[in-house]
């Protein structure tokens, strides 16, 4: 009896990449890996099973101009989907995406009644996007409040900045050069702009996450915070850097957004948020920290994106789309966690002196290594 | 490593590859409009065409007043399309934002529409997209709020001038001409909310003694306009009255005001419909209000609608049509028809429009 080679190198599998585990809950690893490229296959399926629903009921389902506005219409949120998924991941979670849109949407729109030049715009728009991330960071980070309570709180707070900035008022005369992104797609394509950022930024992303040290952190992170920490991981300078990206990002949607509508107000974006979170856990990433990838959150977004737009095509009630976005979501939250949270129910005691859920009975080198 | 960057990029080179397939292998870009007919165009004289696909695109679903002026039931725009022999369908967001609003329109545009019936969110957001549909043959008409030059013709439901001063008017009888008074409006962007307080603005010159504090804006959400009313009523307690041109804003403000501390004390008009307002004209928290029949509204702009995409007009000043059981109508300018006066409602005729079921 060997031990198990595959728990001690570090090559993460699609997924659940946990570090800071205990070489004896082996099966438990294995399983969770497994588990995460089971729910990639079957996001796959539910993908084409998509696609295929949308085609049967619509002959103009899969024209380049219906791809081009669902791109359109689901470019920021997919955008927004990423940073998003990092923050899962190390097991915290920001709720103020949309209002830092709004937020700097308005901004955006204040300036440019003003008359400031374009360029200066983008740049002061970044600098906020920094600064609202940078005010979440280290609110969870260093004041150490839980990141629910905080987003939330800033979810309000820089909604009511953006109103502060515009008001009522909303400003539309931007230059047709900008607001070009929602109507045309990037010459001799049909892929919208926001797409195409989309696909880049996914791209980024995607190499930070699973191929960097620091991207295996953030699973080390969000799988228990201390382990990571006395790991010599520094959380609490990557947690705040994440929530800066997200907060750079979201203050580049609420451009993007702003130019595709070509109206700056202070609403824009209202409500946004739970999308997000949705695509990202229908994407596999644990709300619970830990575990996901970002191929599962893109596979989310082009599902989330195709079904919303094959229902618009088949005149189904628009009403009751909530109710299938909100099923799918239910079942996407659930399904990966049903094991655990079984486990996860039983009192601290019947789970073992690590806390985690008790694994199935192990060798006895589990023993050897504790 | 190298696993783990092949893994990392097997998204988005998914994402990349499936919408290079879709873009090289389209079919004619979106598709055009389907023909109901023939495809002969000019200004014929025969019969309007049938079979068109129109689709009927209010601020959202989910609002009394749209389903009244759009639905079957009520005679509205659906049941005006059923009688020429079109295939009509309503669609839209569930939220009264242009974000919302437009997904349902291009879908509309996808799906081969042959005219669309529109209350515009906002103008400048919808502009881009109408005018595409313009230029794919599409008829575009708007009805209840305009999206200015994008469209063929807007029908308008009353004068806006008339809306906005016999709010006024209303209110001013109701508090004797002088006191505070604040307006509880829909959507900022609104094009209609927007052009009747421009005009309530201008008739107030006529009432020195009445001063307008202030404007909040409800979003036709029954729970933002509850929200920004009673804030209304905190920041100013002196306020003598309030117009609410809006439907959902009205009925809001009512059951706000609906307590025995403010009935009598704040006078309440605006726009609202009868059947939802009537306990409030009854107990006396509102003297009067306006609307017009939205039925006949959304049946004219189907009219209208089908007369634009069967080549009898095109939206010009001056040009006229007939609307079925309400007549004929003639284009105004800027290419807008008028449905009629304002109807007022008060205690003495609330009761004879049980009917309308709203």
């Amino acid at each position: 009896m060997e031990p198990d080679q595959n728990t001690r190198v570090s090559t993460p599998a699609a997924g659940g990449a946990d570090t800071s585990t205990a070489p004896g809950e082996t099966n438990w690893l294995r399983s969770a890996a497994r588990g995460s490229v089971r729910w990639e296959t079957g996001l796959g399926l539910l993908v084409v099973a998509i696609v295929i629903f949308g085609a049967v009921t619509s002959p103009q389902f899969l024209t380049s101009g219906n791809f081009f506005n669902t791109g359109v219409t689901s470019g920021e949120i997919a955008i927004m989907a990423l940073p998003m998924t990092l923050i899962i991941i190390s097991g915290e979670i920001d709720l103020s995406v949309a209002s830092i849109l709004g937020m700097s949407s308005a901004l955006l729109g204040v300036l440019w009644s003003h008359h400031w030049p374009m360029l200066a715009i983008f740049v002061v728009v970044a600098l906020m996007g920094i600064v609202a991330g940078l005010i979440n960071g280290l609110l969870v980070t260093r004041v150490g409040l839980p990141s629910l309570a905080v987003t939330i709180g800033t979810l309000a707070l820089y909604r009511g900045v953006a109103l502060i900035l515009l008001g009522a008022k909303s400003i539309s005369n931007f230059p047709a050069t900008y607001t070009t992104i929602g109507v045309l797609p990037i010459p001799h394509t049909q892929i919208p702009w926001n797409i195409a950022i989309f696909v880049v930024l996914a791209v980024i992303f995607a190499i930070v996450l699973h191929a960097t040290a620091t991207g295996r952190s953030l699973y080390a992170m969000g799988a228990s915070p201390e382990a990571a920490m006395f790991a010599g991981i520094r959380v609490k300078r990557v947690k705040t850097m994440l929530y800066v990206v997200s907060g750079l990002v979201c203050a580049m949607c609420g451009v993007l957004w702003t130019f595709r509508l070509s109206t700056a107000v202070q609403n824009n974006g209202l409500g946004l948020e739970l999308d997000v979170v949705a695509i990202v856990l229908l994407g596999g990433v644990s709300i619970f920290g830990g575990k996901g990838s970002l191929a599962g959150v893109v596979l989310a977004v082009i599902a989330f994106a195709g079904l919303q737009n094959a229902l618009l095509l088949t005149n189904f009630n628009q009403e009751a789309t909530g109710i299938v976005i909100g099923g799918l979501l239910l079942v996407s939250v659930f399904a990966p966690n049903a094991g655990r949270l079984r486990q996860l129910g039983l009192p601290r005691w019947a789970r073992g002196r690590s806390g985690r859920p008790t694994p199935p009975p192990s060798s006895s080198l589990g023993a050897l290594h504790e | 490593m190298r696993r783990t960057v092949r893994r990392a990029l097997l998204g988005p080179v998914v994402l990349l590859s499936a919408s290079a397939v879709l873009a090289a292998c389209s079919s004619s870009g979106s598709s055009s409009p389907s023909s109901g007919s023939s495809s002969s165009s000019g200004s014929s004289s025969g019969a309007l065409k049938k079979g068109l696909k129109v689709f009927v695109i209010p601020k959202n679903l989910g609002n009394p007043y749209f389903t009244l002026a759009d639905s079957v039931k009520t005679s509205g725009a659906l049941s005006a399309l059923g009688t020429l022999g079109e295939t009509g369908s309503e669609t839209s967001g569930t939220a009264a934002t242009p974000a919302s609003q437009l997904p349902a329109i291009q879908a509309a545009i996808t799906k081969g529409a042959n005219a669309l019936i529109v209350s515009a969110t906002d103008p400048s957001a919808l502009c881009p997209t109408l005018k595409a549909a313009m230029t794919k043959g599409i008829a575009v008409v708007t009805y209840d709020s305009d999206a200015p030059s994008c469209r063929n013709v807007f029908i308008n439901q009353a004068s806006s001038q008339a809306i906005g001063a016999t709010e006024v008017d209303l209110l001013a009888k109701a508090i004797h001409d002088s006191g505070q008074i604040g307006i509880v409006s829909a959507a900022a962007s609104a094009t209609n909310q927007n052009t009747w307080i421009g005009y309530m603005k201008q008739e107030l010159k006529k009432y020195p003694k009445m001063k307008l504090v202030s404007t909040v804006y409800g979003n036709d959400d029954p729970t933002t306009a509850t929200q920004v009313t009673q804030g209304l009523l905190q920041h100013y307690p002196n306020l003598k009255g309030i117009i609410s041109p809006t439907t959902v804003g009205i009925l809001a403000a009512a059951q706000v005001l609906d307590t025995s501390k403010y009935r009598g004390k704040i006078a309440l008009t605006g726009l609202g419909t009868p059947v939802a307002m009537k306990k409030y004209v009854l107990d006396g928290t509102v003297g009067s209000f306006e609307l017009w029949n939205p039925a006949n509204l959304g049946y004219l702009a189907a009219y209208a609608a089908v007369n634009v995409a069967s080549k009898k007009i095109t939206g010009s000043a001056g040009q006229s049509f007939t609307a079925g059981k309400l007549g004929k109508y003639t284009i105004g300018a800027g290419n807008t028809v008028l449905l009629g006066p304002p109807l007022v409602f008060t205690k003495s005729n609330i009761n004879d429009f049980n009917s309308w079921g709203f």
